[in-house]
Formats: C-alpha cells, sequence, structure tokens
C-alpha cells in the first residue's frame, strides 16, 4: 500500500463521525432507490409471469345476453387468439357474522380445471365437481377477511331467491388481482368478494342456458388492439354489449398499474433529494478537510507530486465514502426492498413470492450517487490540485471579518458581543451559510413530502365521504325501475331520507378519443350524493348537459362549451352529441354527471332509477341490513360506514409504512447535516474558541458561539424547507399521483408542517447536544500550543 | 490605499556548485525564502531566469516543475510539514513512492539515526526528531540537491545541532548539494560558502577556508 493510501485510510479513520453521517445520508438515498426499483421490478416480474401463466385476457366485454353461437364469431375476429366466454353476476351475500349485506360477483368457469383463459390458482381446498349442487370457489381476499374455509357456506339472493353456496375451495385469478364492488373507489375485501361457480349451475340459475353475457380474449402478437375493440362493440351491440375495454380499462389491472406508477414516481423524487444532500455535504467536508490540509497538499506538491495525483488521492477519499453509502444503502434497500415486495406480494394476493435484485439497479444506483459526489467535490479537487505549492506553505491570512449592515446602520449597540461573533461569522461565509441552511431545509422537505400524503387522503375522506357523500346507504337495483320504486324504499325500516339515481354507462367520444364511463344522473336539488370539487365547493348540476372530471375532459381534450358524443350501452342505446357545460376538479376515476331529469331524456323513458341514495336512523340500521338482504330486487347495498372503514385500512398501510421511512431517513439528514457544519465550524475555529474558554468564558457561553449560529440558520431554514416541501409535494402528486384512478390534492395540514418543523429540529438538538460535548473535550493547551 | 508593488528579490545573481554546502544568511524579510522557493521550483522569478544544469527552469509550466522536484530537489523546512496522518516510515514511503530511484525508508531513516522511531507517528516525536524525519523524507530519493528552510528555527540548540549533523552526513556521504537558509550566523560556519542577503540583494559572499563541524557549532 502507498503511504499516500495510508493517509487517506487515516484521515478517513479520523473523520469517521463525519464520514459515517455522510455515508448514511447516501445510504438513505441509495436505499430508496434500490427499495422502490427491485420493488417494481420483482413485482412486474411476478404480475407478468403470474398474467402469463393463468392467461390473463386482453380485451374483456360485457353484455346483456347473446347465445353461446356468438363465441365462434367472436373468435373469428382478425387478431383474436383465445375467447372465453361466461356468465357475469352480482349478487347480495349474506354473511354469517357481519351485519351489512355485501355483494358477490358471481362469474362462470369451466367444469374443468385450469382451462380457458383467466385460469384460477386454487389455494385451498379443490375445484368444483360437475353435478354437485351449489358448490363454488370464493376468492382468497374475502374468504380471509371472513374466516372463510372449504366446508363452510354462504347465502346469496339468486335471481331472487336466497340460496346457499357450499364453499369447496378458496382461489385467486389474475383478473381480480383488486377486487372491486361496481363503482367503489378502492378495492374492498371484505364486502366484496368474486365467487366461482359451475357454467351449467350458474346460467340456469339466471335463465342463461346456451347463452352468456360476458367474454374476455386474448389477442394475437401482430392484433390492433382498437380494431379488435371496434370488431366486439360491432358484434355484441346487438346483444346489449356496454362496450369492449383493453387491460388498461380494466380495474384490477389498472390499480396494480397505479400502485407501480406511484413506486416509480418515489423511485425518482426521494433518492434525488438524498443525493443531492450527499453531495452537498461531501462537497462541504472534502472543502474543508482540503483547507485544513493546505500545508500537507503544499509539502506533497513540494516533493513533486502531480496535480493529477494529488487530485486522485481525493477523488478516491471522496469515492470510499461513495462506495461505503451504496454498499450500505443496498444493504438495507434489499432488505426493506424484500419486505416491501412481501407487503405488496400479500397486498396483491400473488400466488408466487419472488424478490429479484437486479446488478444494474445496484450499478444506478452508484453511478448516480458517485456521479453526484464527485459532482459535488470536483470543485475543491480542482483548487486542491491546483494550489500553488510556496503560495499554501504560508499560514493561511487571518480572515477578513467586517462590520454588519446592521452596524455600519448605527444598530450595532443592539447586540452583545456574542451576538455579534455569530452574526460576522455568518455574514462572512453566506455561501457555506446558504448551502447549510439549505441541507437543513432539504430535510424538513423530506418530511413534509412523506407525511403529506396522509393529509390529502383525510381530505378526500372528508370531501367525498362526510361532503359530498351523506347517505348511510347506497342501492343499486337489479333492473332500473320506475320512480315508484322510491315510495318503496322509502317505507323500509329506518330510513330518514331518499334520493334516486340513474346510472347509465356510455362511452364518450370526441373527434378520436373515446372513454368508457357510468354517466350519474342525480336529482338537480339532491342534498344526499352531492357533486363535490378538490376544494370542497359544491358543484350545481345545471338542468342540461353534462359535467365531466377535469381530467376527463383533458383525456377527450375538450372544454365547457364544446360538445361530446355519448354512446349508452344500455336499452335503446342512443347515441346524441351532448355539450359540456361543467368540469369538475374530482379525485377518482372518469366521471360524467347530468341531471337525472336530462338523463331520463337522453333515454327517452320517463323518470326511471338506477338505485338510491339513503339516510338511515341509526337505531333501525340492523333491521334495514336484514330487508335489504332479502329483498330480491337490490342487486347490491354499500354502506357508508364500512367504506370508509376499509378506504382508511388499504390507504393505512401503505401511507404509514412510506411515512416511517422518510421519518427516519430525514432524521438522517437532518443530523447529518448539523452535525457536519458543528464538526467543521468546531476545527475552524477550535483556536478562537480554546482562546475564549482560557480567558474565562464558560462552555456554556462558547457553545453559543458555536451553535447559534448553526440555530440561527436551522430557524430560516425550517419555513424555507416547508415551503419546498410543498413544492415538491405538488411534483410528486404530478410525477405519481395523477392517474386516471386517483388524484390527490395538494393539501398540507399545519400538523404536518409541526411535524417537520419539530423532527428536524429534534435532530438540531441531538447533533448540537454532540457538539457541545466534543467542545468539552477541547484541549486547551494543546489547540494554543500549535502553529497557527 | 493602493497596491504597492514589493520586491521580495532584486537583482539576484548566484551559481550553486555540484556538491557544495552553502548557507544562505539573513534576517527575516531579506527574501531568502523566496530565493529558496525559486531555486526549488516551487516558485517562478517574475523577471530573470534560473537555470538547472541545462535547464532554463523560469520556462517550465507547473507540470516541469513538479517534474523538477521530483526528479532532483529534496525539501526540509521549518515546521517538518509532516503528514500527521502517517507513521515516520509512511512519511519517508510518500517520497520513495514516487521517486525513481530512491533508498528505502528504513535506510534513510537510519541515516538520521531514527532506526528505532520508525513506525512512530509524529505526535510521537520530538521537534528535532520531526524534523530529522523531515530530512530523512528528503534525502530519501537521493536527490542531487538539498533545500533546507531554517531547519533549526523552531529547535533548541542540542537538538539543532543533531539535525545539523545529519544534513552535514548526507552532503558529506552523498555529496548532495545543500542550500540552508538562516538568519542564524553560527550556522554559517559549517558551510563551504555563505551569502548572506539583505533587502532582497546578496550584500555579500564568503568562502570558508576551515567548515566548522555541526557538533561544534554553539548557540
Amino acid at each position: 500500500m502507498h503511504a499516500l493510501d495510508w493517509m487517506l485510510v487515516r484521515d478517513l479513520w479520523r473523520m469517521k463521525g463525519q464520514v459515517l453521517a455522510i455515508c448514511l445520508v447516501i445510504a438513505a438515498g441509495v436505499a430508496t432507490f434500490v427499495m422502490s426499483l427491485s420493488t417494481l421490478d420483482s413485482l412486474q416480474g411476478t404480475l407478468d409471469a403470474y398474467y402469463e401463466r393463468y392467461r390473463f385476457g386482453d380485451v374483456f366485454a360485457h353484455l346483456k345476453r347473446a347465445p353461446n353461437s356468438l363465441t365462434d364469431r367472436l373468435a373469428e375476429v382478425p387478431g383474436v387468439a383465445e375467447v372465453q366466454t361466461r356468465v357475469v353476476e352480482d349478487v347480495t351475500l349474506d354473511v354469517a357474522g357481519m351485519p351489512e349485506p355485501a355483494i358477490g360477483r358471481l362469474v362462470s368457469i369451466p367444469d374443468r380445471p385450469r382451462s380457458g383463459l383467466n385460469a384460477l390458482y386454487l389455494r385451498s381446498g379443490r375445484y368444483i365437481e360437475p353435478g354437485r349442487d351449489n358448490e363454488v370457489l370464493v376468492s382468497e381476499a374475502f374468504a380471509l377477511a371472513h374466516a372463510l374455509k372449504p366446508g363452510d357456506s354462504l347465502l346469496a339472493i339468486i335471481n331472487g331467491r336466497k340460496q346457499r353456496l357450499r364453499i369447496v375451495g378458496v382461489a385467486l385469478s389474475p383478473e381480480h388481482i383488486y377486487q372491486f364492488a361496481p363503482g367503489e373507489l378502492l378495492p374492498d375485501a371484505r364486502r366484496f368478494g368474486v365467487i366461482w361457480m359451475g357454467y351449467t349451475e350458474l346460467a340456469a340459475a339466471f335463465n342463461m342456458q346456451g347463452a352468456f353475457n360476458d367474454t374476455a380474449v386474448t389477442l394475437t402478437p401482430d392484433a390492433n388492439e382498437s380494431e379488435v375493440l371496434r370488431r366486439i362493440d360491432q358484434l355484441t351491440a346487438p346483444y346489449g354489449g356496454l362496450g369492449a375495454y383493453g387491460r388498461a380499462d380494466q380495474p384490477s389491472h389498472q390499480f396494480v398499474t397505479n400502485e407501480m406508477k406511484e413506486l416509480r414516481g418515489m423511485a425518482l423524487v426521494i433518492p434525488a433529494i438524498f443525493l443531492a444532500v450527499a453531495a452537498f455535504l461531501l462537497n462541504v467536508v472534502v472543502s474543508r478537510l482540503i483547507q485544513m490540509q493546505r500545508e500537507q497538499i503544499a509539502a506533497l506538491k513540494a516533493f513533486g507530486y502531480m496535480r493529477r495525483e494529488i487530485g486522485l488521492h481525493y477523488l478516491k477519499l471522496v469515492l470510499l465514502i461513495v462506495v461505503c453509502g451504496v454498499a450500505l444503502g443496498t444493504l438495507i434497500g434489499a432488505w426493506m426492498g424484500r419486505g416491501m415486495t412481501e407487503i405488496y406480494t400479500a397486498f396483491f394476493r400473488f400466488p408466487v413470492f419472488t424478490y429479484r435484485l437486479s446488478g444494474s439497479i445496484v450499478l444506478i444506483a452508484f453511478a448516480i450517487s458517485s456521479g453526484a459526489a464527485v459532482l459535488g467535490t470536483l470543485r475543491a479537487v480542482a483548487g486542491a490540485a491546483a494550489l500553488p505549492p510556496a503560495e499554501a506553505m504560508r499560514p493561511e491570512p487571518p480572515a477578513t471579518y467586517r462590520p454588519l449592515v446592521l452596524e455600519r446602520l448605527g444598530l450595532g449597540s443592539l447586540f452583545s458581543p456574542t451576538v455579534r461573533m455569530i452574526l460576522r461569522q455568518l455574514e462572512r461565509r453566506p455561501l457555506k451559510a446558504l448551502l447549510t441552511t439549505l441541507g437543513i431545509a432539504l430535510a424538513v422537505s423530506v418530511l413534509v413530502v412523506g407525511s403529506f400524503g396522509l393529509d390529502a387522503i383525510e381530505h378526500v375522506i372528508d370531501t367525498q365521504f362526510y361532503l359530498a357523500q351523506r347517505q348511510d346507504v347506497t342501492i343499486v337495483l337489479v333492473e332500473p325501475g320506475p320512480s315508484a320504486v322510491i315510495d318503496e324504499v322509502r317505507h323500509l325500516p329506518g330510513v330518514h331520507r331518499c334520493e334516486g339515481f340513474r346510472t347509465l354507462p356510455a362511452r364518450l367520444r370526441s373527434a378520436h378519443h373515446a372513454r368508457r364511463v357510468a354517466i350519474q344522473g342525480l336529482e338537480a336539488d339532491g342534498q344526499l350524493n352531492r357533486l363535490m370539487d378538490m376544494k370542497q365547493q359544491v358543484v350545481a348540476i345545471p338542468p342540461n348537459g353534462l359535467i365531466l372530471s377535469a381530467k376527463l375532459a383533458a383525456i377527450l381534450e375538450v372544454g365547457v362549451g364544446d360538445s361530446v358524443t355519448v354512446e349508452v350501452l344500455e336499452a335503446e342505446r342512443p347515441d346524441r352529441d351532448v355539450p359540456v357545460v361543467g368540469l369538475v376538479d374530482d379525485f377518482s376515476g372518469l366521471a360524467a354527471y347530468m341531471d337525472i331529469q336530462a338523463a331520463n331524456r337522453l333515454m327517452r323513458e320517463g323518470t326511471i332509477i338506477s338505485g338510491a341514495f339513503l339516510t338511515v336512523d341509526q337505531d333501525h340500521v340492523g333491521q334495514l341490513y336484514t330487508t335489504l338482504k332479502n329483498t330480491p330486487r337490490t342487486a347490491s347495498v354499500t354502506v357508508k360506514a364500512a367504506t370508509l372503514r376499509s378506504f382508511r385500512q388499504t390507504i393505512a398501510e401503505n401511507l404509514l409504512l412510506m411515512r416511517t421511512i422518510t421519518i427516519v431517513f430525514a432524521a438522517v439528514i437532518a443530523i447529518g447535516v448539523v452535525y457536519n457544519s458543528a464538526r467543521i465550524s468546531l476545527s475552524e475555529r477550535s483556536r478562537e474558541l480554546a482562546t475564549l474558554r482560557v480567558i474565562g468564558f464558560t462552555r456554556g457561553e462558547v457553545s453559543l458561539i458555536l451553535l447559534g449560529e448553526l440555530a440561527i440558520l436551522t430557524l430560516i431554514a425550517i419555513p424555507t424547507g416547508l415551503a419546498l416541501g410543498r413544492a415538491l409535494a405538488a411534483l410528486v402528486i404530478r410525477v405519481a399521483y395523477d392517474t386516471e384512478l386517483f388524484r390527490i390534492p395538494l393539501v398540507v395540514t399545519w400538523f404536518t408542517y409541526g411535524f417537520a418543523a419539530m423532527v428536524t429540529l429534534l435532530a438540531a438538538v441531538f447533533s448540537g447536544g454532540i457538539a457541545h460535548r466534543l467542545l468539552a473535550q477541547l484541549d486547551l493547551v494543546a489547540v494554543l500550543k500549535s502553529k497557527e | 490605499m493602493g497596491e504597492v508593488e514589493v520586491h521580495a528579490l532584486r537583482g539576484v545573481d548566484l551559481f550553486l556548485y555540484e556538491g557544495e554546502f552553502v548557507v544562505l544568511l539573513g534576517p527575516s524579510g531579506s527574501g531568502k525564502s523566496t530565493l529558496l522557493n525559486i531555486l526549488g521550483g516551487l516558485d517562478v522569478p517574475t523577471s530573470g531566469t534560473v537555470h538547472y544544469r541545462d535547464h532554463d527552469l523560469s520556462t517550465y509550466d507547473d507540470a516541469a516543475l513538479t517534474r523538477y522536484r521530483r526528479d532532483h530537489v529534496g525539501f526540509v523546512f521549518q515546521f517538518y510539514n509532516l503528514i500527521p496522518s502517517l507513521t515516520a516510515r509512511e512519511n519517508v514511503a510518500l517520497i520513495t513512492d514516487i521517486a525513481r530511484q530512491p533508498m528505502s525508508p528504513d535506510e534513510a531513516l537510519s541515516v538520521v539515526g531514527l532506526a528505532d522511531r520508525m513506525d512512530h507517528f509524529p505526535s510521537q516525536l520530538s521537534g528535532g526528531e520531526q524534523q530529522r524525519v523531515a530530512i530523512a523524507r528528503a534525502i530519501a530519493k537521493r536527490p542531487e540537491v538539498l533545500l533546507c528552510d531554517e531547519p533549526t528555527g523552531a529547535l533548541d540548540v542540542r537538538t539543532g545541532v543533531i539535525v545539523l549533523q545529519a544534513i552535514e552526513r548526507i552532503n558529506r556521504e552523498l555529496g548532495t548539494t545543500t542550500a540552508v537558509i538562516t538568519h542564524n550566523a553560527v550556522i554559517a560556519a559549517m558551510a563551504d560558502r555563505v551569502i548572506s542577503l539583505s533587502g532582497g540583494q546578496i550584500s555579500s559572499e564568503k568562502r570558508n577556508e576551515r567548515k566548522t563541524a555541526a557538533q561544534e557549532l554553539i548557540w
């Protein structure tokens, strides 16, 4: 080993506290990067394999009823590889131990296992046996939520009759990775379950013998998806087709993709912040080190060391720190990634767990960190290498101080000498002060970014579930019915108020853009389910025309005043141009709203409703549930309190984990920056501080001079960081949370701001405490004896 | 106050001969450090020329000066300039790592009488010992020229003499051209030639008929 390398090792050891702090910051950045990307990579791999092995469909279509003979014609569509037809019906379930009714989606399956598309993975029990009555398989999420196992049974209202279904197995399907009840925001395994039943039996129960009402197809590699969609629509239209859609619009797939997008967003923004801070810390520490080693560098140059060799020496130092950080970060990231993948595998209910960390992710992490670090230190290293030796051999000229601006204005008497020392120090090195402030501010901003998600979700809950949706229960009818149904519903036990709504499945088109949506016809003066935007303003529903989600309008490239073609996919299937009369910034999905009367006019029907919103007297709620569980005409019942509970649960699992991770890492940054700054000030000013101690200053007073500077910078950094955090949160929303499925408003509460400020302050105080203890170790005699 | 041009050296015309021991004598501010820096290739004169054998150092760029220092010059500084994080042996190895035909660090340290202190860090050595490590470091590359800037400036008499003995021995045994700058007139007695500087100019030059051994110096 060369002597220069020994110097490297010893320098690293001497600065071990600072080196460790920088290492940890780099490790934090690399860990989030490795965790997010490896989780993404693993999940994508598992998902692809799952889809392929269980033959997940490429195109899906639902219709009213078509004869099985249509299957062959579907198969003849150019680009279609394989066709699966089936019967799918939503029914009300009565599950033991659950007061409110649940929704079951009955899906017919072939009599033999593992044939056809969307094959099932049997988790436990056995496949159904032909000829045995009422045997079903249930989805695992639903089974777990209700502790159902093979041998148990369920009550379902099938075509108006209450039937007992016997569970023989628990299964998974690539089609229902996430299970959405119709019209729901988020998956809810407790209130919604998929139930697979033999075709023969299910078709018989719904008078569908020799027919089907749902189809899935796979495409050949050279297929043109939009052309296939068009042809399938043509074929299914006469049979009440609701419009074919590709994987991109398949709810489960969409949700999984959405989660992936969020992960990817996180893989970009947070590590970028950490790496920026790490580069900054390295820059500060290396500049300082070089300053302290001025004479050593000069000596090396006097002995004939080349600039290149000296530059390389410091680059090695920097790269060694980076390598340590990357290695540590990779280990932590792989560990967290594995855990994260495990959580997501359980969350997505993938049949197999695989975690892989590809070398390229680690290489990219190293390239980014070393790139950031080298860039950050390049200037200092170049300066060191260029130092003219004769000049460096002379002791550094004494630092130039000057009176403060305030003092020049004649306000100097306001400050004590101690405060003046602190302020002059700040004014003398404005760049250093600025960078330190920025570093601390970044820590604050990471905390804001890591926590604002919960605020946004609370805002969504508040808006969606309390201000907009004031109903307790939503009922969906099996078949749209006349408004007289409202009167019947109004007389159900405990019902206070009741408002009908009309839902129209439709395709909205404008130029070459098109989207399938459900148009909601609401009562214009309705009080229960109000339309509300992100700013919690009620949006009035005009008597004519459509109100669109802003996101949908953007996709269709239309604005207020334009019109869109509405192709209703139900009944007479009218196809009309309807003006867009308003836009609403809403949270989820792509929606279109209109006055229920206008919807009825569009359909050329009398007053028809698809369902109703109810408010219920809490004392009679049990009675209402029992009645609804036994009402044949209701297809599904949604209970708000239950929805809310599951919404919170789903969100909490994801966000709380993220929040914990960011808190730990933000604390690492804050401590890293403050500790490093304190260490550097201490080494730069040890002589000055020791002198003060010798002439009689107490340790506390000297501490104040050393740490007062940092305290001021921390106090400036906190509001700066809060503002920066808000800006970064807006960026995260843009990158990760602006999808067709969800939009999150930029909401940051005072609690979050306070929390971010508090954590940073604690980290700063902690680091200050360490510096204060170091001050106690200051060897007064040795410091004063050493040469200038 | 405006900028004032200050000449550290003015009209200096000087030859150093191979193998000779020269003492450059002068009070602080006389320009002797600047002269040494120019001789050692640490600095270039604003005007005039400097030659080493056939080479014109005054035309050298930074890289060429580095090459000159690396291959031909050994330096000893008043404040030793040892690397505190390296042991005595490693401080010497710093030079032997990059020199063309160095002696081993152990050998160089033995020459200055520190064979038993090789694994000590600078902080564990006395001032005289530190300066002797610096000398070992300077001579380990077998330089043609050894330049010493106030080598005893920070030392007491007894230790100073030990250090001077080391320099004397190197000049004698290795035939290294040696220039020592000092403000201590006593040291001049051990030189072949004594050059006095004041106000940036050479004020006198004298050749010693008889060199005094370092051991006999007292101040």
